[in-house]
């Protein structure tokens, strides 16, 4: 048997903060095979990028190799000069990073930073960088590659400049690629289009990859082999179509569990435990009246014929019915959290109205609604739950806010009891009342903006990537929190999101969106299953597909299904 | 009901007091600096409210010793040309330097915040006419325009306050509306409109509180700023008149001094000037540690 | 990109210079009517009755409507005309330019020596963390903003003058000894050494040193501090870590990829250091009794020559409008992400 590539034994990592060492990794160990694809999957925390940089020694300063082994190709990493380290970098190990705009020198041509790479690794003289820069972006179907090479990464689109940096990280045909979240926070169809480059590429010159992600999903899909951590440790490891089909530890079932696909209903998500505390969803109810009618609602920015004119929502009509979920689907640009600016009050609109109980909220200004009738019945679940709490309020002052703003005449002991109902009405203990943001985790956070958000009863809750910033089981709870609270409540949601595996969960219909319009709408089945334009089926092909699920998942589920 | 709010209620809020201390435990064990700095402030305060009362001499009384007299037991920062006692002189001008820069100070910080609030928030033509205007002061060597404005409005300690503050004005409104612009349409500032907040009250109540930290460190920072700036104008011949002890002034008469040896005329009041505002700048350091650990620089 | 396009935002840089010489304008001439009591009995003279008065006020224009004594003032302006310095009696224009080169020799001589000591202290100190070049730049960075500079200044001289005997007395640019070179660029040390005079050069130097020094001292801590604050930032910043990834030799990451882009705020911040320096610069001509523009303001308040101080006042702000636009220019032409809407 071949020695592995890339071997670690027993890795160890510290780190100096202030209240004292902390372990991030502890005592891990992996190997990668020549030409072989392997997945490291983790939440936040998990310590999952760490281990990329323990292997290039880039770890920042407070971070420092505290034991264990880590072999390239024979070579003891641990015990390099750091004169040699720079020599195995970019030219035997390669590492591309999330956030590409950001990877990328701002001020120095795009060109010249593949060059850079080259000329640094002899693989060009400065002569003959050009010329061999322009050839990377054209391997990496960077169109007009002559004219790229001049442009500066503003210039360039997020999933161009991630394409630029794979063309950097395999200029030099290194051994071993490190992916470090390459597609978070891009778009799904850029998403697989950086994704299908990367594995073409390393296919073509037989490199060996680590994809580190917390898309368990996407590493399903992408990789040969799959490896869990959590909290430092490895959880477990093996084939992707093994541990995805039949995971063995508890840890890997949840976070199975835990990440939507496209046959898996809310509940699913949830642990067993979980689950057996749950209530029992009614069974699917027939929408009433509308609540929300939204016709020919347009919003344009700048004036026409100015360099700033852009029209972010062109002509927009569609119908919330009451006790009804909707969906709007689409990627980053194409007007969907416009529109529920609008719908929200917080933005005012060019044209259109919108309808809601009965009257046109749309002629009313945005800085005025803030003391209209209707202003509680109308609220919001946002995107960032740290962003979208103030600081310096704690959980209470902030579940208090709108009560004590939209209903000032409520006597204060009412008002406390409110909270206190609306804490557990969401799961928040009672005893984080008063602990600050920064004191909260994400899902705890992710509840006061909910408690805060269902406080005056609303009869419509626009939910806008309500779980974009969590990590999947924290998702999983809260999705099925929002599904408790739209029954036991009576809410209507408008539920906006990029991620249709998602919205699927909550909705009974879906709407998709492109450039400010709407391209097709129906039941979440029929988008999902019978696509009838090519954009949604470009979207649901762009969702990665983990190894054929075999019977024992599907069946599990049905059951899953029968019991509730 | 309420009851059971209230009780499990004070438990935490302890718990985030302590906290707090923790932290500022931690920043002034990691940098005694900063410690040393808040006692070296609390000093100045004491000196300056009760310096007056407990000078040895009369600070404008000539002839209390010999004329240039070196440091010795009975004068302990020795006396000058006239006589006059050079310790009581420096104590008792803590006060009205202070008072100077502290008035300035707050003149700046009040009307800064409230120009670059409005600016920040409400955009449009407020911010073109707010920025054209604090454009327009920054235009000008900041101090030269202080000569000029006090030239103009006439030589007297109230133009002093006035040409500092408006000299500092630009620095508060240009803060206060980068800290404001950034939070104008954060998560917590949209759901606080959505909470039924007006306009006034999301500016005044929920972005301007979280923009004070950073306001407080350009404060502290800009105190020992606005000193300098006043004793340079008073060392010029601007603002305050002799005998008046000023810092300033008692560099300016020992500067005539300084060639013929008598080093304890400036060395004094130049010491006790400068160590005004290093504690002043220790805090702003300090304070910044203890606002955003990761914005030390 | 193109040169056209630099050189059209270039241009666009320069035109937006014009509203604030107007704002300007417009403040120095507030500052010209605001003047204690009367103007038009404040030039009249002490002795003058309520006609004479009058008849100044006539001839000033002080009866005219404010927007066209605003526009008499300019029309004066562009003719040079600042009016009349009471203590020497020539042209308030005169006087100034014939001070402007001193005063020009010493602030560009001390901005140049802390910019030397400076950037490179800033860089050491922000890849250095807590070596002494750091702990060193955290001293000379708090000393230097918490000195002031006239104290700065006396204590030089009282220890290289009186103590050492090494600096010469401050009495102004050169030594009684010497005749001042033939004036080229109006800078001694640069007309002398065009002369080929070392003994002036060197005379000239010496008169210099200490003010100079103190000068520097002022203005290489905010410098200082930008750095090693923008330094820190950069080689935290992604692409630093990806030039670290793919392997680049430690110069290159620390040249193309953090200092360049380190430079952007320092340059951007060198505004505020200008504007420190012309006020300093005035404190500093006063201890060592340099005979450029900032002396002759303190000597026009202490006799209350108004239309000496205005004049200085405006010329001052001109000069920072000129430098400020010389950063905009530079800053533009590096950055290519000035004028794009991001």
């Amino acid at each position: 048997m071949t020695p592995p590539l890339l071997d670690i034994q027993r890795l160890s990592v510290d780190f100096a903060t202030r209240r004292g060492t902390v372990r991030a990794i502890d005592s891990i160990s992996l190997s990668v095979a020549k030409g072989e694809t392997l997945g490291i999957v983790g939440e936040s925390g998990s310590g999952k990028s760490v281990t990329s940089y323990a292997v290039m020694n880039i770890l920042d300063r407070a971070g420092k190799i505290a034991g264990g082994k880590i072999s390239y190709g024979g070579m003891s990493m641990h015990k390099i000069s750091e004169r040699d380290m720079r020599d195995i970098r970019g030219r035997e190990i390669s590492m591309i990073f999330q956030n590409p705009r950001a990877a990328l020198n701002p001020i120095r041509k795009v060109g010249q930073q593949i060059a850079d790479v080259l000329v640094q690794h002899n693989q060009a003289t400065r002569a003959t960088g050009r010329a061999k820069a322009i050839e990377m972006l054209l391997a990496v179907k960077i169109k007009d590659a002559e004219k790229r090479y001049e442009a500066y990464p503003f210039e360039l689109s997020g999933g161009m400049c991630q394409r630029v940096v794979i063309a950097m990280a395999l200029a030099c045909k290194p051994q071993l690629l490190i992916a470090d979240e390459p597609t978070t926070g891009l778009d799904v169809t850029t998403q697989k289009a950086v994704m299908d480059l990367i594995t073409e590429l390393t296919a073509k010159f037989n490199m060996s990859t680590i994809l580190i992600t917390h898309d368990l999903g996407l590493a399903a899909a992408y990789c040969d082999r799959l490896l869990v951590m959590e909290k430092g440790h490895v959880v477990e490891q093996n084939t992707s179509e093994a541990l995805f089909n039949s995971p063995q530890k508890a840890y890997t079932k949840q976070l199975l569990n835990a990440t939507p696909h496209r046959d898996s209903y809310v509940r699913d998500l949830l642990t067993p435990e979980q689950q057996a505390q749950a209530l029992a969803l009614p069974a699917s109810t027939e929408p009433g009246a509308a609540l929300l009618s939204v016709k020919s609602l347009k919003k344009e920015f700048g004036k026409p014929g100015s360099g700033h004119h852009h029209v972010a929502v062109r002509d927009l009509s569609f119908d919330i019915r009451k006790g009804e979920s909707l969906g709007l689907v689409g990627e980053s640009g194409c007007g969907k959290s416009t529109t529920s600016s609008m719908i929200m009050r917080l933005l005012d609109t060019t044209e259109g109205s919108i309808e809601f109980l009965g009257q046109d909220i749309a002629a009313i200004p945005a800085k005025q609604f803030a003391r209209h009738a209707l202003r509680g019945k109308l609220q919001m679940v946002f995107q960032d739950p740290t962003d979208s709490l103030n600081p310096r309020w704690s959980a209470e002052r902030s579940i208090v806010d709108p009560l004590l703003r939209l209903s000032p005449d409520m006597p204060a002991a009412d008002r406390q009891a409110r909270v206190l109902e609306l804490a557990s009405l969401v799961g928040l203990p009672v005893e984080l009342l008063n602990r600050f943001p920064h004191q909260l985790s994400g899902g705890q956070k992710a509840r006061v903006g909910i408690a805060r958000a269902v406080a005056m009863e609303p009869e419509l809750l626009i939910l806008d990537e309500p779980t974009a910033a969590l990590d999947v089981s924290v998702q999983a709870v809260v999705l099925n929190l929002l599904e408790d609270l739209k029954h036991r409540l009576g809410m209507s949601y408008l539920f906006i999101s990029h991620d249709l595996n998602v919205v699927r969960l909550l909705c009974d219909r879906i709407i998709v969106m492109q450039h400010g319009e709407i391209v097709e709408q129906g039941h979440a089945h029929e988008i999902m299953d019978t696509p009838k334009t090519d954009y949604t089926r470009s979207l649901l092909a762009a969702i990665p597909h983990p190894p054929a699920a075999d019977a024992s998942i599907t069946g599990n589920t049905e059951l899953q299904d029968g019991a509730l | 009901m309420s009851n059971l709010a209230i009780t499990p209620s004070t438990a935490p809020r302890a718990q985030t007091r302590e906290g707090y201390w923790h932290h500022l435990r931690y920043i002034m064990a990691e940098n005694p600096l900063t410690g040393i700095s808040f006692g070296l402030f609390f000093g100045l305060i004491a000196v300056a409210i009760f310096g007056p009362y407990l000078v040895p001499f009369d600070p404008v009384a000539t002839g209390v010793g010999p004329a240039l007299q070196p440091p010795g037991v009975s004068h302990w920062f020795g006396t000058d040309h006239l006589g006059r006692d050079v310790f009581s002189r420096v104590v008792v001008a803590t006060r009205l330097d202070l008072l100077i820069s502290v008035s300035a100070v707050t003149l700046s910080f009040v009307f800064g915040s409230i120009i670059g609030c409005f600016a920040g928030y409400f955009g449009g033509w407020t911010d073109r006419i707010s920025g054209r205007l604090m454009d327009t002061i920054m235009a000008f060597p900041l101090f030269v325009l202080a000569m000029g404005i006090v030239a103009a409005a006439g030589n007297s300690i109230e133009n002093i306050v006035y040409a500092t503050a408006i000299i500092n004005l630009p620095f508060y409104a240009r803060m206060a509306r980068a800290e404001v612009s950034i939070r104008r349409n954060a998560g917590f500032v949209q759901a606080a409109r959505l909470s039924g907040n007006s306009e006034l009250r999301v500016l005044f109540g929920h972005i301007f509180p979280n923009t004070l930290p950073p306001m407080m460190v350009q404060i502290s920072l800009n105190m020992g700023w606005a000193i300098l700036n006043a004793a340079g104008l008073s060392f010029i011949g601007l603002g305050v008149q002799p005998p008046m002890p000023e810092w300033g002034i008692l560099v300016a008469e020992g500067a005539n001094f300084i060639i013929s040896g008598e080093w304890w005329l400036v060395v004094f009041p130049g010491m006790a000037l400068m160590l005004a505002v290093f504690t002043f700048n220790l805090i702003g350091d300090g304070l910044r540690d203890l606002v955003d650990p990761q914005r030390r620089t | 990109m193109s040169l056209g396009v630099k050189s059209k935002r270039v241009l666009t840089r320069l035109l937006q210079a014009v509203p604030t010489v107007f704002g300007i304008l417009v403040v120095c001439f507030i500052l010209t009517r605001a003047l204690p009591g009367d103007p038009a009995a404040y030039f009249a003279g002490d002795m003058a009755d309520e006609a004479s008065i009058e008849q100044v006020r006539e001839n000033l224009g002080l009866d005219q409507p404010l927007p066209i004594q605003f526009v008499t003032y300019v029309g004066d302006l562009l003719q040079g005309d600042l009016g009349v310095a009471i203590s020497t009696g020539q042209t308030v224009t005169q006087e100034l330019a014939k001070r402007l080169p001193a005063s020009l020799e010493l602030t560009l001589g001390a901005l140049l020596l802390a910019l030397t000591i400076a950037v490179p202290l800033g860089v050491l100190a922000a890849t250095r963390p807590n070596s002494w070049v750091d702990h060193l730049c955290r001293f000379l960075v708090t000393a230097g903003v918490s000195l002031p500079t006239f104290f700065t200044g006396l204590a030089l001289l009282y220890v290289f003058y009186y103590l050492l005997g090494w600096a010469p007395p401050p009495m102004g640019r050169l030594d009684m000894m010497f005749l001042p070179p033939e004036s080229i660029t109006g800078f001694y040390t640069i007309d002398s050494l065009i002369a080929g005079d070392w003994a002036l050069f060197k005379a000239s130097l010496a008169q210099m040193a200490l003010p100079l020094i103190t000068l520097a001292l002022f203005t290489l801590a905010p410098i200082a501090r930008m750095t090693r604050a923008a330094m820190l930032q950069t080689l935290a910043s992604d692409y630093v870590r990806t030039a670290r990834a793919a392997g680049l030799s430690r110069r290159r990451v620390l040249i193309t990829y953090a200092f360049r882009n380190a430079l952007l705020p320092v340059i951007t911040t060198l505004g505020m250091v200008f504007s420190f320096v012309l006020g300093a610069n005035v404190l500093v001509e006063k201890v060592f009794a340099w005979p450029g523009i900032g002396s002759f303001a303190v000597e026009a308040l202490v006799v209350s020559d108004y239309a000496a101080v205005q004049g200085f006042v405006l010329s001052m702000a001109l000069l920072f409008v000129a430098l400020n636009l010389l950063i905009d220019v530079t800053y533009t032409l590096i950055d290519p992400r000035v004028g794009e809407d991001s």
